[in-house]
């Protein structure tokens, strides 16, 4: 479980989150919504830890990120998998490297272990015969997946997934998003996606937190999302046909 | 200022960088394979410059001595300092800033926009050094050897020269470049060398580890690290030449 308590950042002093609280639950697809410019990545790049807010607490079962120590910080990043936006796949490796690159950075397996286990990984994001390509060679919606792969090559706790399907077609939205999902209920993951991609959320939200400029202004679950009450994400929900 | 607070930064990026290695294996991997881009890559440029900039030289410093009472034994000692303590060391050095230099800032730089630092460093990686540290390490060795092939090779085009000029015959050469050989100066051409390794490697690699934005940026990185990559080279070049030859 991931507990925010009054996260507050600044940049050049435009606040760009203010006193943001929140609960993501093991197991559960949480979904960070709202407008683009809204501080949602800002948000999710405050949790993994790639920028650190002025004041606030993140905890990660028990642990509080911003007050540990570099190689406490090191050993709890090593539980966390992210899924970019763009994939984030290193160009010089190809495929089966990019999956095989936190194994082999951070555990002691053979070579015929870490390869078993990334063909486990590539099979499980149903990907075969691209173990060879390299990032260039393979199409958006494989790069999410080799992504994906790449993010539970470790067995983490905690998935991160920054605006999964952006660029994609419907179909391998879809895809996509029945893989998260899939994932984050078979290794009971804390799983928290940055979207605003409303159809995702009405299909997979088990927990929603809606961000505008920068303020937490509703919390709750897809069924209550359509009677919030709060006309910023009622307005946001009705600008996202679908 | 705010050259002050770049400095800083510099430094604070060169201390994340000389950390140990997350993974030793991985590590030299990356080392030896830095080691041979940037040994073999190079080498063809480096060896067509060293050679015309000998020959050159010869026909430069053999015009001016024409007609004097010098004996012409002189050209090959003067052609063979001039290479060794000035030409080699220096020219290579801006030839690598621009060489290595802008590969190094362009792919870290790419890396940066593409969001690959970040993934490291969300795996618990130190990007900085993990990125950095082989190019740093591996210019150190290939750099100073690429100026000790520059040294024989214009010395090569020194006598190149002499055969297809009537200046001086290539005896006379190298009876030159064999009188009074002074071993320190390559000593310090060298220390030069290790410099203006280090120097490109850092600044190139800082100024990619900077870049934020786009392509656009990548290439304004790329510039950014061989302007200044040359700039830190000529200026070190002159304070390190007061300090050890005067």
């Amino acid at each position: 479980m991931i507990v925010l308590k009054n996260i507050t950042k600044s940049f050049d002093g435009r606040p760009v989150l203010k006193e943001v609280s929140a609960n993501f639950e093991k197991g559960k697809c949480s979904f960070v919504i709202g407008a683009s410019g809204g501080g949602k990545s800002v948000l999710m790049k405050s949790m993994v830890g790639l920028i650190t807010p002025d004041s606030g607490v993140i905890d990660f079962d028990g642990r509080d990120f911003l007050r540990l120590e570099y190689s406490e910080k090191k050993e709890l990043r090593q539980e966390i998998g992210m899924l970019f936006q763009g994939g984030a796949l290193f160009d010089s490796l190809s495929v089966e490297d990019n999956v095989a690159f936190p194994l082999q950075m951070f555990t002691e397996k053979s070579k015929s272990e870490i390869q078993e286990r990334v063909n486990f990984c590539l099979n499980r994001v149903k990907l075969d015969k691209v173990n060879k390509l390299f990032p260039s060679n393979i199409s958006g919606g494989m790069k999410k997946r080799v992504g994906i792969a790449r993010a539970i090559a470790m067995n983490p706790k905690y998935l991160f997934c920054d605006e999964p399907n952006s660029g994609l077609d419907p179909l391998t939205s879809r895809v996509i998003d029945e893989l998260i999902v899939e994932i984050t209920e078979e290794y009971n993951i804390t799983t928290i996606i940055n979207s605003h991609d409303i159809k995702s959320v009405f299909d997979m939200g088990d927990h929603i937190v809606f961000i505008y400029q920068g303020q937490q202004l509703w919390e709750g679950n897809k069924a209550a999302l359509g009677n919030s009450g709060v006309a910023e994400l009622e307005a946001f929900i009705a600008a996202s046909k679908f | 200022m705010k050259f002050l607070t770049r400095f800083g930064l510099y430094l604070l990026f060169l201390s994340a960088c000389f950390r140990k290695p997350d993974k030793w294996r991985m590590f030299w991997k990356a080392f030896f394979n830095e080691i041979y881009k940037m040994g073999n890559d190079s080498f063809p440029i480096v060896g067509i410059i060293s050679i015309f900039i000998g020959a050159v030289t010869v026909i430069q410093f053999g015009s001016q001595l024409q007609g004097s009472l010098v004996p012409m034994t002189i050209l090959g000692r003067i052609v063979r300092d001039a290479n060794i303590l000035e030409f080699s060391p220096t020219i290579v050095a801006l030839v690598m800033a621009g060489k290595i230099g802008s590969n190094i800032a362009s792919e870290i730089g790419t890396m940066k926009v593409s969001e690959q630092i970040d993934a490291l460093e969300i795996m618990g990686v130190n990007a900085a050094s993990y990125v950095a540290l082989p190019k740093i390490l591996a210019s150190l060795f290939a750099i100073p050897a690429l100026v000790i092939c520059s040294m024989f090779l214009s010395n090569i085009g020194g006598a190149i020269s002499c055969f297809f000029s009537e200046m001086v015959t290539v005896d006379t050469y190298i009876q030159g470049l064999r009188m009074d050989f002074n071993g320190f100066f390559v000593t310090h051409a060298l220390t030069k060398a290790f410099v203006s390794s280090f120097l490109i490697s850092t600044i190139s690699a800082y100024n990619g580890y900077r870049t934020e934005g786009g392509a656009l940026e990548v290439g304004a990185a790329s510039t950014k690290a061989v302007v200044q990559s040359c700039l830190a080279i000529i200026f070190f070049d002159y304070i390190l030449t007061q300090l050890m030859l005067y």
